[in-house]
């Protein structure tokens, strides 16, 4: 909070009384988006809407610019288009609504899921995991220990087994237990493999067998710290499968995540979810205005 | 999906090309797309700042030969300073001690556990006998995953299951190489963020116990502008021997490689190129600098130019 009230301030001094953002006032601001991996383009778009609407509303105060910047940025991220999700509510579905998860290795995949799963739960939800990530080293493990930890079953055939039909068979025992959710964990891959993402449509279609709208959503999982490649894992992931959200993970570290901003604006996905840690409840629904003020703190 | 920096560089060197000298004026605008271009790789920041200014006199300070376009030295130039900053010659692992100790750290999901699999069989293939430690009593599963990596390369794994003191696992593990006659012990440990003062306390008795021949930093290429940070605080903490620069099989630009050596001057001693075990390269700086320019592209542009 601090730090972000002396940059206003600074800010605020190179810009009052002027009808035209100067050079140190811009720099100022470049150098915290860029830092923040929001990108030379996006940031580019920032500086110039800042700059038009500057331009228009003279004798600005520091107060101003202030909303004026977070609002700019904000209005590139994609407004989560069920309304109002405030909580980890979910559309209605006829019979389970299935999430399928995806994303490149390490990002954050498998225990997201044990967190959603939780959070469902405790929303007074039943939930049934699919573990269809059968490649990692131990990666079925992984998902029945948090299955475990938050008490919902999983499903799965083991390591090396074919993940498409773990995810058929987890939407049919979901189907059979009349489970409110079903969320799909698969193996990590990235975009650059062709083989692997062919198989996340497979993944796909064997659900549909079951349930004609699964999965109703499609959820890539992206790193905080990941620099600009994510904006390719996003478009490459929106190729392969469509996606329908985003969760950021490890934003409880110092990287900001910022790469989000032009990725929700360029696909048009909702960022849903963030992750803040590696608890079970260490997931929070996305909050725009919160994770712009984010961006300006130190 | 280097479309981008093709056209920004070759917008900039449209303003270079026809003018037979490099000057103030006609240098700025080449270097400034390149400075952009390195972000755009996730060079961090400053770095890219310091990198080009530092570009930007060397090519001022440069006669420029009659048969050298001004883009062409530039591009020269900025090649030759990436690899120089990443250091020059190949640096080996030190294995020093009975046994030698490997000291494996980084932040989650980095790839630590995957590379001491890989390690682990490399360092066999040298025909030295080898034990794998589990240190990571946290994620879920972590030891069932490295005990699966170590059947899969024919090593063994010590892990104590029950124990939640890591310090005390490693030192366990140590008596028991030499026990067993094993003269290379490779340490995993749990992924950790640079501001969580205990998991950093932690790791930072665990190397004091150890007392490690090697301790290597593992670091996802695809991270973006937060390495330094994370390289800084490790480094202080650690003061660790060397990176391991992870995923290199995928087309991040890997920029994060020049920031962590600009900012703690460590050399790169291996990169990871995929999920199996044999997936492992030594590191080169050459390279590394083309693929973070996106150099194929580079090169046909100025040779258009
Ligand atoms: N600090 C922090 N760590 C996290 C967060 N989310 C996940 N992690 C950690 O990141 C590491 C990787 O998480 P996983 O859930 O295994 O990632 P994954 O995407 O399933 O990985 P693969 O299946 O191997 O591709 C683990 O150590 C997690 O505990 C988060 O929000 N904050
Ligand atoms: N494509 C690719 N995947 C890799 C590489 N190295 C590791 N991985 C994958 O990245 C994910 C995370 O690797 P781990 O070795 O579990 O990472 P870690 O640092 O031990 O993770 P934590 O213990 O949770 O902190 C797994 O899915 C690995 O298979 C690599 O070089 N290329
Ligand atoms: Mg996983
Ligand atoms: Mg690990």
């Amino acid at each position: 909070e601090k730090s972000s009230q002396n940059l206003f301030s600074k800010l605020g001094k190179a810009i009052v009384g002027k009808s035209k953002v100067d050079d140190e006032v811009l720099d100022e601001l470049e150098e915290i988006l860029i830092t923040s991996d929001v990108g030379v383009e996006t940031t580019i778009k920032v500086i110039r809407r800042i700059e038009e609407r500057v331009s228009k509303e003279r004798y600005i105060n520091t107060t101003e610019l202030d909303k004026i910047l977070r609002e700019e940025i904000a209005s590139l991220l994609e407004e989560n288009n069920t309304n109002d999700l405030a909580d980890f509510d979910l559309p209605e579905s006829a019979g389970p609504y299935v999430i399928m998860v995806v994303g490149v290795n390490g990002v954050g995949k498998t225990t997201t899921i044990g967190k959603l799963a939780y959070q469902f739960k405790q929303k007074g939800k039943s939930v049934v995991l699919g573990a269809a990530d059968t490649f990692r080293a131990a990666a079925v493990d992984q998902l029945i220990l948090w299955g475990d930890r938050v008490e919902v079953p999983v499903i799965s055939h083991g390591m090396n087994t074919d993940p498409a039909s773990v995810a058929f068979d987890t939407v049919k025992k979901a189907v059979e237990l009349k489970a409110d959710v079903v969320i799909v964990d698969t193996a990590g891959r990235l975009h650059t493999k062709v083989n692997l993402m062919n198989e996340l449509t497979k993944i796909k279609r064997v659900m549909q067998k079951f349930i004609p709208e699964a999965p109703h959503e499609v959820l890539l999982v992206l790193d905080g710290s990941t620099g600009q490649n994510a904006f390719i894992q996003a478009k490459e992931f929106t190729r392969a499968t469509d996606i329908t959200s985003l969760a950021i993970t490890k934003l409880d570290g110092t990287a900001k995540g910022g790469v989000v901003i032009g990725i929700s604006d360029q696909f048009k996905i909702p960022v849903k979810y963030i992750g803040v840690g590696e608890k079970m409840n260490d997931l929070q629904v996305f909050n725009r205005k919160e994770f712009v003020d984010s961006l300006f703190k130190k | 999906m280097f479309d981008n920096l093709s056209f920004k560089l070759d917008r900039a060197f449209k303003t270079l090309k026809g003018t037979g000298t490099i000057t103030e004026i006609n240098v700025a605008s080449t270097v400034k797309e390149i400075r952009r271009a390195l972000i755009d790789a996730d060079v961090n920041y400053k770095v890219a700042k310091d990198v080009t200014d530092r570009i930007k006199e060397e090519a001022l300070g440069r006669d420029v030969l009659i048969a050298v376009s001004p883009g062409q030295l530039l591009v020269k130039i900025t090649q030759e300073e990436l690899t120089k900053l990443m250091g020059g010659a190949k640096e080996d692992i030190n294995l020093k001690g009975d046994p030698a100790v490997v000291l494996i750290s980084g932040l989650q999901g980095s790839g630590k556990t995957t590379f001491s699999g890989k390690l682990a069989a490399f360092l066999k293939k040298q025909g030295r006998q080898v034990l794998l430690v589990g240190c990571d009593i946290y994620r879920p599963a972590a030891i069932e995953q490295l005990k699966t990596l170590g059947g899969q390369i024919g090593v063994e794994v010590y892990a104590e299951p029950e124990n939640k003191d890591a310090v005390t696992i490693a030192k366990n593990a140590i008596a028991h190489a030499k026990k067993t006659g094993k003269k290379t012990v490779i340490i995993d440990t749990a992924g950790r963020l640079a501001v969580d003062d205990k998991m950093m306390d932690e790791i930072s008795v665990l190397k004091s116990t150890v007392n490690p021949s090697e301790t290597l930093f593992v670091v996802d290429s695809m991270t973006g502008q937060d390495a330094v940070n994370t390289a800084k605080t490790f480094d202080e903490r650690l003061d660790f021997d060397g990176v391991v620069l992870t995923k290199l099989d995928g087309d991040s630009r890997g920029g994060a490689a020049i920031s962590i050596r600009h900012v703690v001057n460590k050399p790169i001693k291996f990169i990871s190129t995929g999920e199996k075990m044999e997936n492992l390269d030594i590191f080169y700086p050459d390279r590394m600098a083309q693929r973070i320019l996106g150099m194929g592209d580079v090169i046909s542009l100025v040779e258009k130019a």
